[in-house]
Formats: C-alpha cells, sequence, structure tokens
C-alpha cells in the first residue's frame, strides 16, 4: 500500500516538474520577443517553412475534410427532413471547429515533428553548444522564430483551411447533391458570424504557439543517440496533439459557452 | 591566464571532476590527456561556460568566466568540436562566417564572405567548397570548415576537442600542422583534448593528464616519456595492465 502510493506520489511529483520546465520554457521563450538581437532570416525561413510549405497538406486535408462533412449531414439530415441545413452546418463545422482543429493538428504532424527533429539532431552532435560558442543564444536562433512565425502564420492557414473545408462542402453539395451553388452561398455567408471567424483564427495562433514550442522545448531537451532524437521527435506530436484538443475545448468554452 | 581552481561537477550520482587544478599560461599550447569518460571534454565546455561547476571558479585574466559579460568571453574564444558540429543549413562559408555575420562582430556581408573564404584557404580548402553545404563534404573536410570557423574571428583563446578522432593518419598530420601552425603564428592559447599520443607530441606545448576528475600530472613532452607516474606511463604507451583499469 505504502509502496503504491509512493509510487503515484513520485508520478504526481515527476508530473508538476515537467509542467514546471515546460512553463520555465515558455516564459523564457517569450521573454526573448523583448530582448534583442532579433533574427529576422530565421524568422523569415520559419514562416516559409511553416507556412507556405504546409498549404498543400492543409488545403487536400480541408477541402476532403468538407466534402465528407457535407455528406454526412445530409445522410443524416435526411433522417428528420433537415437536408437544406448543410450549408449551414458545414460553415460553422469547419470555421468553429474541424477547420482550426484538423490545421493544428496536421501542423503537429509536420512541423511539431520536423523542428523536433532538426533541434534534437542540433542538440545530439554539439549544433547548439557551438551555436553558444559563437556567441548566439539558443533560444533566440532557434525557439523564438519558430514559435513566433507559427504564432502568427497559424490564423492565415487555418483561414485558407476554412475556406477550402467549405468549398469542398460546396462542390460536393452542388456537384453531388443537388444544392443551388448561389443560394448555398447565401446561406453560408448569412449563418457565419464574425465571432466564428475571431474564434477560429484565435485557435489557430494558440494551436500554432503550442506546435511549436511543443517541437522546440522536446527538441531543446532530447537524451543523446539516435533514440533521443526518435524520442523527442515521437514525444513532441503527441504532447503537440493532445495540448491543442484541450485547449480547443477551453477556447470553445470560452468563446461559445454563453 | 586560464585558472581552474578546485573545479567540481557531478551528473547525478557521477562525480565526473572532483577538484580540477590547471594553469594555461598565454600562448601556450596545453593538452589534456585522460581515457574515455574521466570527464576532459566536461572540463572544456566547463570554460566555455556551457556547464556550470558546481564548486570551484574558472578565471581568464583574473575575471570569473561565470560573472560579468558572457559575450565579451565568448568573442575571445574559438572551438572545434570533435564532430565539426557544423549548421547542416548553411553553406561551408555562412558556418566560418557565422559570427562576423551577427552580433557584436558583425561585418557587411561581402566582407564576412571574403574573411571566410580566407579562412577556407588558411586551412587547405578552395573557395570552391564556401557555397556547398557541410553535408558534402568528407569527415576530413568537415573538420578544416570546423577548424576555419574557430579562428575565423581572431580569438584569443582556441579549445580543440579531439581534433584528430576519426581521421586517416595523414589527414590527422595535416590538421595537427595547421593547429601548429595556426596557433604559434597568432600567439594564441591553445587548450586541446585528446586520446592520440601522435597529436599530442606534435603540438603540446605542455600536457596534463585527467584521471579520476582529478589533474594527475602535468609537464612538457620531454618530461612525459620520463614522468616516473605509472598512470601516465600506462596511458601514453597503451599498455591494459597497469593502475588504470579499462572497462571491458
Amino acid at each position: 500500500m505504502t509502496q503504491t502510493l509512493a509510487s503515484i506520489g513520485a508520478a504526481f511529483l515527476g508530473l508538476l516538474a515537467a509542467m514546471g520546465r515546460l512553463a520555465l520554457f515558455t516564459g523564457q521563450t517569450i521573454s526573448h520577443l523583448v530582448r534583442p538581437p532579433f533574427y529576422g532570416r530565421e524568422f523569415g525561413n520559419a514562416l516559409i517553412q511553416i507556412g507556405y510549405f504546409s498549404l498543400p497538406v492543409v488545403g487536400l486535408t480541408a477541402f476532403f475534410t468538407g466534402g465528407a462533412l457535407a455528406l454526412q449531414i445530409y445522410s443524416g439530415g435526411a433522417r428528420f427532413s433537415a437536408e437544406a441545413v448543410v450549408p449551414q452546418i458545414v460553415a460553422i463545422g469547419m470555421v468553429r471547429e474541424l477547420g482550426p482543429v484538423l490545421v493544428g493538428l496536421m501542423i503537429a504532424a509536420r512541423v511539431t515533428s520536423s523542428i523536433a527533429a532538426e533541434i534534437a539532431t542540433m542538440k545530439v552532435t554539439e549544433q547548439i553548444d557551438a551555436l553558444v560558442t559563437l556567441s548566439t543564444h539558443p533560444m533566440k536562433y532557434l525557439t523564438l522564430p519558430r514559435v513566433l512565425a507559427a504564432t502568427l502564420v497559424m490564423p492565415i492557414l487555418v483561414a485558407v483551411g476554412d475556406i477550402i473545408g467549405i468549398y469542398g462542402g460546396f462542390l460536393v453539395s452542388t456537384e453531388r447533391l443537388g444544392f443551388n451553388a448561389a443560394a448555398y452561398l447565401q446561406n453560408t455567408a448569412d449563418f457565419l458570424t464574425r465571432l466564428d471567424i475571431i474564434s477560429s483564427l484565435a485557435k489557430g495562433a494558440v494551436f500554432g504557439f503550442i506546435a511549436a514550442l511543443m517541437g522546440c522545448y522536446y527538441g531543446m531537451n532530447s537524451e543523446r543517440g539516435a533514440m533521443g532524437v526518435g524520442r523527442a521527435t515521437k514525444s513532441s506530436v503527441v504532447a503537440a496533439a493532445i495540448l491543442i484538443l484541450a485547449a480547443n475545448f477551453l477556447l470553445t468554452e470560452a468563446f461559445f459557452s454563453a | 591566464m586560464i585558472n581552474l581552481t578546485d573545479v567540481h561537477k557531478s551528473f547525478a550520482t557521477n562525480d565526473v571532476l572532483r577538484g580540477v587544478n590547471l594553469s594555461v599560461s598565454k600562448g601556450e599550447s596545453m593538452v589534456v590527456i585522460g581515457g574515455s569518460g574521466t570527464g576532459k571534454s566536461i572540463l572544456i565546455k566547463s570554460i566555455l561556460g556551457l556547464v556550470t561547476p558546481e564548486r570551484g571558479s574558472i578565471t581568464v585574466d583574473g575575471k570569473d568566466i561565470n560573472k560579468g559579460d558572457r559575450d565579451a568571453f565568448l568573442a575571445r574564444f574559438g572551438m572545434l568540436f570533435q564532430g565539426a558540429a557544423l549548421f547542416d543549413s548553411l553553406p561551408v562559408w555562412q558556418n566560418v562566417a557565422f559570427r562576423l555575420l551577427r552580433g557584436s562582430l558583425k561585418k557587411p556581408t561581402n566582407e564576412a564572405r571574403a574573411i571566410a573564404i580566407e579562412k577556407l584557404r588558411r586551412v587547405g580548402l578552395n573557395a570552391d567548397v564556401a557555397d556547398r553545404l557541410p553535408a558534402e563534404l568528407s569527415g576530413g573536410m568537415q573538420k578544416r570548415v570546423g577548424l576555419a570557423r574557430a579562428i575565423a574571428a581572431e580569438p584569443e583563446i582556441i579549445f580543440f576537442d579531439e581534433p584528430t578522432t576519426g581521421l586517416d593518419p595523414i589527414m590527422a598530420g595535416v590538421i595537427n600542422d595547421l593547429i601548429r601552425e595556426i596557433v604559434s603564428e597568432r600567439g594564441a592559447t591553445a587548450i586541446t583534448i585528446t586520446h592520440d599520443m601522435t597529436s599530442v607530441r606534435a603540438i603540446a606545448d605542455k600536457i596534463a593528464m585527467l584521471h579520476a576528475g582529478k589533474i594527475r600530472w602535468t609537464g612538457s613532452v620531454a618530461d612525459m616519456d620520463t614522468s616516473g607516474d605509472p598512470y601516465v606511463d600506462q596511458f601514453i604507451h597503451g599498455h591494459a595492465e597497469g593502475p588504470i583499469e579499462a572497462v571491458r
């Protein structure tokens, strides 16, 4: 019994210590925002890597999800003669929920893993130490540009995902389900509110911050060897996905609970 | 110039440095020898401020490296890492000129590139490698690029971590000659850690042997063969039998 309690206590303390380390890392990252120097070229590269090169995966994911959502709502709505709500539900579903969450998870898979693997490899090959000896702070050079770029570019990716998702639903609805194109677009525009759009973009920013931060955190704290790099990459994606889903719940609660 | 006094460093239950005392004079080439896992790399990393000792002091020209302006200390240091530690995403010339492209030593891009190419020539590499990525170079060439990066900002103190490990004997000889030339022509202070006794004899003014977390012996290359210390004798002659237990 005592041993069981001790194990639970040790696990709880370990969790608190991990949360403390993450909080400290987050604080340090943010603190570098207001302390020069800034590495503009690194920031620009991160914007392109995280934003521009994620567009295909974001677009494809959103397109197929929007199309599938239209089919599901149509067949489900048919059970109680509510097929006409397809445009509204696709719009609200994509903008409030599926757009930001799916883009967030795709970014976690694509960007978080890539950042964690890159930084972890730099750590095990002493490139991080080399940065320090060259008078360059690794948090400023590696972490801040990536976290800032992901936070700023994710709302744009989410907006693109929302639009393409709605377009996927529109295509399926008009080409396959016989909806009138003009009426579909009118219903979509009429139903969406400013709050829906703001919540979508805000979620994007938060999810981008989480995705990049997790990649950097696990990369910087990687253990030695190929196994260490692999473990850091896996842990970063799992942590980012869980935190994105948890943050999504909290943000939905904050925006729409009333 | 560089003084380590009673430096202790441990990781969890592993006491790596257990009271290291070492002095390196200005312009001297000090080589630290010792078996694997004796803390040679931690010793260098402690001087560079990459790890912080729990106890003891490390001073450069009488100033504690863990107090005061860290960047000012780092600006005086150059480091060649064991695996070169070149930045994969940057072309060779930007690796060499890294310090000259940012921070307090920042120079215009053209000037930084010209310096990088001159340093590459200094280590025997042609200008045509300047725009290649590190992954496109052989291990020996990467090591030379690392050496060019270490000297690009004309540091007063240069650290070499296992500079010849993994190189064939000819390339190891080339690197040893380069280190000797660079250190003597620039009057720089050098601290090298290595297992390679050929390298030790080629580049050392003074040798220190690290064993069991402490400096066990110091002396010149000439003194090394007649030290009378069984640990030093066993190490420099590579005998399996002796007071140093080989980890099998």
